[in-house]
């Protein structure tokens, strides 16, 4: 039998998709409403999953507030009402796309010391979400 | 293979405390799910079963067997209830989510009488659950 934990949280960021590498017609292409000059925001979701032994005299894989106040401190405190395209060194050569802030975040949290992580799933929207869990999985 | 998800909820009360710690101990590591008269969630449950589906009746397994079977299984025996003294199969561990979610599996393994059991997910809140599957599942 194999228990993997997950935890969800909220955060709200603004970005703009933007490749400085292609000109203005080609990112109004690529991006549509996305490309929009002064950005524009989302509320999204973290769904974080970790894997590991169960610890027999806590029954916990990991203590929710050690993986709360590491989650806090590596991905909301940094991320959370924030502009990514303008605040943080992750976005200043990459498009902040959900897909490459969902990798930014699992490769913040992958050294947690609690447990192992399996997967950072993101949702942008209600609608659309991204999954991440390493290189080659 | 066909996957089939069930998806129950049931209200139980819990508290987390190791007789083997000291009240500070108990305190600094369970934090508030330590206090002393419990505390309580409304749980979801969902079960999932994989197979294939029947040529003669199209399913993967009866829905209605199944709704019987986490019933007799799950709600009989948790919902309403208070985990740590009331369920023996949690008798002796603290009741998180983890070792709830792995109790449900045990219970439903065996019980599934077409395909097999393939994911149990626990949801405590809306902002954590703990998913239990079998060795050698992905």
């Amino acid at each position: 039998m194999r228990l993997e934990l997950t935890r969800r949280y909220a955060l709200a960021a603004s970005h703009r998709l933007h490749n400085p590498k292609l000109d203005e017609a080609e990112n109004r292409r690529l991006y549509g409403k996305c490309n929009n000059p002064y950005g524009h925001g989302h509320n999204y979701f973290v769904e974080v999953t970790v894997t590991g032994p169960v610890d027999t005299a806590t029954g916990m894989i990991a203590n929710l507030a050690d993986l709360d106040r590491y989650v806090e401190r590596e991905v909301i405190e940094p991320f959370d009402h924030t502009y990514l395209n303008m605040d943080s060194e992750a976005f200043r050569e990459r498009v902040p796309t959900t897909e490459n802030f969902c990798m930014e975040i699992f490769e913040r949290l992958k050294k947690f010391p609690g447990a192992r992580l399996v997967r950072v799933r993101l949702e942008e929207t209600g609608r659309n979400s991204f999954e991440y869990a390493g290189p080659g999985e | 293979m066909v996957y089939l998800t069930r998806k129950i909820e049931f209200s139980a009360a819990h508290r987390y405390h190791n007789p083997a710690f000291s009240e500070e101990e108990n305190r600094r590591i369970f934090g508030k799910c330590n206090n002393a008269n419990g505390h309580g969630h409304n749980y979801v449950l969902e079960v999932t079963v994989g197979g294939e589906a029947d040529p003669e009746t199209g399913m993967v397994l009866d829905l209605k067997e199944l709704k019987e079977i986490l019933e007799r299984e799950v709600m009989e025996r948790m919902d309403h209830r208070f985990l740590n003294y009331e369920v023996p199969e949690l008798a002796g561990q603290i009741p998180t989510c983890e070792n709830i979610a792995a109790v449900i599996w045990k219970l439903l393994e065996y019980k599934i009488s077409k395909g097999r059991l393939a994911r149990v997910r626990l949801w405590e809140s809306p902002d954590l659950y703990v998913d239990c599957y079998g060795n050698g599942q992905p």
